[in-house]
């Protein structure tokens, strides 16, 4: 039987999806609904001072209206930072509280406050207009570079901070800067971004009066996570009482990680008012309240010698993590940034400094690639104008430093186990037709357009898992994951996932995966996930991780099916196990030749008995049935690499960036679907480019959000891009059976330094700040026209 | 509130709206078609996009008694005799699909690309789809399935 991992096998979920069929959360209806509208802070800083709901009470439809003081008094608890992070002194970090609805103060726009609940939306609406609240405005702290010298946001968080952490050697590094030829500076902020998944977040919730079950439908990357988040700490209602069922999820990027205020709120609410309840983001609420993105502004520095030897790297951010600290707040800008930091090179001392800092704006948490791509966009920036100024090709420079072996121990955390990344350059390079490119440059100035070219090479640590390390670095939960696998007694099986698709095909990559170790045609596999009342339990979907960690938990349920099925199939055929050989679906007695499918293993499995014959097909030591179930945690992260070419050309006239040409060479590891995997990619290097030229995400200083929609804030679109031209290389992981490595997040890792690269190239070494946007740009060309003009 | 008359995916339908019904809500919460998706509030992202007598339009930004009297396709009304239109088999073989909330709107926007265009160049699907914003593919695959439909039309 051919193999199914590895091939383009078409996608079990687009028939729905393309009929219009899908069931998103706000396409379910349950009878006798209300609606939901918050009324939310428009102030970034406030005092709550009164809250009047009498009159709004009185509006037509009004089923209740609940606030901060009601949520208090019940003592439904507030939102969490999922990691603990310490300071360099030792300290542990300090995190404010943060209720579900604010009661005595308001710290962005957007913080609900109240939550209107009405037989219609428009009653609800219109409610909602008549809530009165008296604020007392207070000065409101917005910028990340200044919020330390700020007014104090929360009580008792001295400078708004949260930590000042480090990780590696300030005293080594600096004796490496001291023998340092040249030292390498960059000033750089990476922008603030909005996930944007095109499904704005939703929630259903359906309490049951006679169970006193509570049924959350909602947008979320990790049903299971949530129940946990909103029981343990939330207090909603125990785990056994609430059903979490995140249904087909339009996408989430990070943003759907998080137990939002909404969910806490809706599912209490329902309680007490005992009837479902509809709530339905807005776009502009989703701007308002999703977590936002990146949002760093750094300083690092590089020192090498002439001949273009690393020695040493440095690196001193400050993290903006918004209002709050949330889910992944305080450890995207620590342990998933810091270590990356030194990227795909040996540089024998390094440290990063990291300073988390709270602002009026909303919370900021993990969005696709969450720190790696800050730490490579730091790096990647680096080691270009390192080239520049060395005089040594960009290419050249980082092979130069490049580990030729491995396991290669990289400077700060983590060991990498596997990868050749001069294979993986030396690939791009080619395909990217890298050594005329100077003839493509004259061509394009012959029309009067200036050319760049820009590359990056990265890895990343991902697949988030090991559980003992994640928990030894503050994560407050193990990060394993789970799979059961059914076999029903008439052959169909069903596979559950603690992971969570919302686009990413586990429908179709995880059946494909247990097609081939049982043996049986894809068809007869349906995957399950998404419904914490049918799974048993799981970590779900972020940090590349489904795979890694939640499709070898299947792998490993499928080979316990596997083990049973040859200690049946050996009592069934009177052979000893040792004789069974298992192979494409059949369990073979080796010398008679005798055969059992495994589709006969499972029904007997179930149905273990004769009529007139006392016998049983079940071993001693077994149980009838044919369900096995595993959790799987990894021994260390899966570690992608790759490098990524970038051609830009500039019109000087109008400042307007086109990408041109757009080169990617990534080592996943083994690749389950290739066609699902390149889509992986492209979606990834869109967001990328996204950031490098289009997306921004503004407050004033007042804190108001200026880019609250499609209007102010760009979305790349279809004509934003060329086609993207993709390579692999393949280097297997070593820490999971089937080499695989996370490829979800690597095209918005290692895209914006490409595409940044490439402009600066193209504007002659000017450094330029994302979005590079054509006003900015057609500035800088104005520069090289004018220093141009003093040259000559 | 006014009385309507359409023909919605080949059925006839009547039903008394109030005048600030929006039509993809109309859609949506009056004949249960959830096929049709609400991305944004600014008529920019094309979630909603459906056909009025053959033309595709943004239904978020059109009211329910506009389209009196017209006749309504909608992505579950593509599929013919449980045989997927050329374009849905397009982006199913092309993978021009990962979450698929855009993609009724991207179907059906696509679609009427090809009514008035055969073989349309990468950058005029490109152009045509500025319209429907996707977050997941980075539309390559969507241009591929645009293609791949227009050498089976
Ligand atoms: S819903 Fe976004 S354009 Fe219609
Ligand atoms: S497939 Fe998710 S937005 Fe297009």
């Amino acid at each position: 039987m051919a193999s199914l991992v590895g091939s383009r096998v078409e996608r079990k979920e687009d028939k729905r999806f393309l009929t219009g069929k899908g069931r998103y959360t706000a396409d379910i209806n349950i009878a006798n609904q209300t609606y939901a509208v918050f009324v939310r802070s428009p102030h970034a800083r406030a005092k709550i001072k009164k809250v009047d709901v009498s009159k709004a009470l009185k509006s037509s439809g009004v089923v209740g209206i609940l606030t901060g003081e009601e949520i208090a008094t019940d003592k439904i608890g507030g939102l969490i930072a999922g990691w603990a992070i310490r300071s360099e002194d030792g300290t542990e970090m300090k995190v404010p509280a943060n209720p579900p609805l604010a009661k005595d103060v308001a710290n962005f726009v957007g913080e609900p406050i109240a939550i209107v609940i009405a037989d219609t939306l428009d009653e609800a609406k219109s409610a909602s207009d008549l809530v009165k609240i008296d604020y007392k405005i207070l000065k409101a702290v917005t910028n990340t570079a200044k919020t330390m010298s700020g007014e104090t946001i929360h009580d008792g968080i001295d400078k708004n901070l949260c930590y000042d952490w480090l990780l590696g050697d300030r005293e080594k590094v600096k004796e490496a800067f001291s023998k340092a030829d040249k030292i390498i500076k960059v000033d750089l902020i990476n922008n603030r971004l909005v996930p944007n998944a095109m499904e704005p977040r939703a929630c259903v919730v359906d309490y049951n009066t006679a169970s006193e079950e509570i049924t959350l439908y909602t947008t979320s990357q990790n049903p299971h996570l949530s129940r946990l988040v909103m029981s343990a700490f939330g207090g909603v209602a125990p785990e056994n009482k609430l059903r979490v069922v995140a249904p087909d999820v339009g996408g989430g990027f990070g943003s759907k990680i998080n137990v939002y205020n909404e969910e806490i709120v809706c599912s209490w609410a329902s309680k007490k008012i005992e009837r479902p309840i509809k709530w339905v983001a807005e776009r502009t609420e989703s701007f308002l309240t999703d977590t936002h993105g990146r949002d760093h502004v750094t300083h690092a520095e590089l020192a090498v010698t002439n001949d273009g030897k690393f020695l040493g790297f440095k690196n001193e951010t400050i993290a903006n993590l918004g209002a709050y600290a949330r889910v992944f707040g305080t450890v995207t800008p620590t342990y998933l940034f810091g270590p990356c930091a030194t990227g795909v090179y040996e540089i024998p001392a390094a440290y990063s400094n990291v300073k988390a800092v709270y602002t009026n704006t909303a919370p900021v948490d993990a969005y696709r690639g969450a720190g790696r791509p800050e730490a490579t966009y730091t790096i990647e920036r680096l080691v270009e104008k390192a080239a520049m100024e060395l005089g040594i090709d960009r290419t050249e420079l980082r092979m130069r430093n490049f580990p030729k072996t491995f396991p290669f121990k990289q400077t700060l955390v983590h060991t990498v186990d596997s990868g050749d990344y001069v294979a993986g350059l030396e690939k791009a390079k080619q395909m990217a037709d890298y050594n005329n490119f100077e003839s493509r440059r004259k061509e394009s100035e012959a029309k009067g357009k200036l050319r760049g070219i820009g590359v990056s090479s990265y890895f990343e640590a991902c697949g988030i898992a090991p559980s003992a390390a994640v928990m030894s670095l503050g994560c407050g939960v193990g990060l394993w994951e789970s799979a059961e696998v059914r076999f029903n007694p008439t052959g169909q099986i069903s596979v559950f996932t603690g992971a969570h698709s919302h686009g990413q095909s586990h429908q179709t990559t995880f059946a494909q995966i247990a097609a081939d170790e049982l043996g049986v045609p894809i068809e007869n596999i349906d995957v399950v996930h998404g419904d914490t009342d049918k799974g048993t339990f799981g970590m779900g979907t972020y940090g590349s991780r489904s795979l890694t960690v939640g499709g070898i938990a299947i792998v490993n349920a499928c080979k316990k099916i596997v083990a049973k099925g040859k200690r049946v199939a050996a009592k069934m055929l009177e052979v000893s196990e040792d004789e069974i050989e298992f192979k494409d679906g059949e369990f073979v007695a080796l010398k008679s030749n005798k055969k059992k499918t495994i589709g006969e293993i499972a029904f007997a499995c179930y149905v273990p008995g004769q009529r007139d014959e006392m016998k049983s097909p079940i071993p001693e030591g077994d149980e009838p049935g044919l369900i096995e179930s595993s959790f799987f945690d990894p021994a260390n992260f899966s570690f992608p690499a790759g490098s990524h070419i970038c051609e830009v050309e500039i019109d000087p006239e109008t400042g307007e960036v086109k990408v041109e040409k757009y080169t990617a060479v990534d080592d996943f590891g083994r690749i389950v679907n290739p066609m699902i995997v390149e889509g992986q990619v492209h979606g990834g290097i869109a967001q990328g480019i996204g950031q490098a030229l289009h997306e921004n995400t503004e407050y004033d200083e007042t804190g108001q959000l200026i880019t609250a929609s499609y209007m102010d804030y760009t979305m790349p679109r279809a004509d934003n891009f060329p086609e993207f031209n993709l390579g692999f290389t393949c280097t297997h992981a070593t820490s999971n059976p089937l080499g695989v490595k996370g490829c979800g997040e690597a095209g918005a890792i290692a895209s914006p330094p490409t595409v940044m690269n490439a402009v600066i190239d193209a504007l002659g070494g000017q450094e330029i700040s994302m979005p590079a946007t054509a006003e900015k740009v057609w500035k800088a060309c104005k520069n090289l026209k004018k220093s141009n003009s003093k040259a000559a | 509130m006014q009385k309507i008359n359409l023909e919605v995916n080949g059925k006839k339908i009547s039903k008394e709206v109030p005048d600030h019904t929006i039509l993809s809500n109309f859609l949506r919460d009056h004949l249960n078609l959830t096929g049709t998706h609400v991305g944004c509030d600014t008529s920019q992202c094309g979630a909603c996009v459906i056909h009025v007598d053959g033309k595709s339009i943004k239904s978020c930004s059109t009211l329910a008694v506009d389209v009196n009297n017209s006749k309504i396709t909608t992505i579950e009304g593509l599929a013919k005799n449980g045989e997927m239109h050329p374009m849905q088999e397009a982006f199913k073989k092309m993978h021009g699909l990962q979450c698929g909330f855009c993609t009724p709107g991207m179907v059906m926007s696509a679609v009427d690309l090809l009514k008035n265009k055969k073989n349309p160049t990468d950058q005029e699907i490109r152009k045509w789809l500025e319209g429907n914003i996707c977050r997941c593919t980075g539309y390559q695959n969507i241009v591929a399935a645009v293609k791949e439909a227009a050498s089976k039309l």
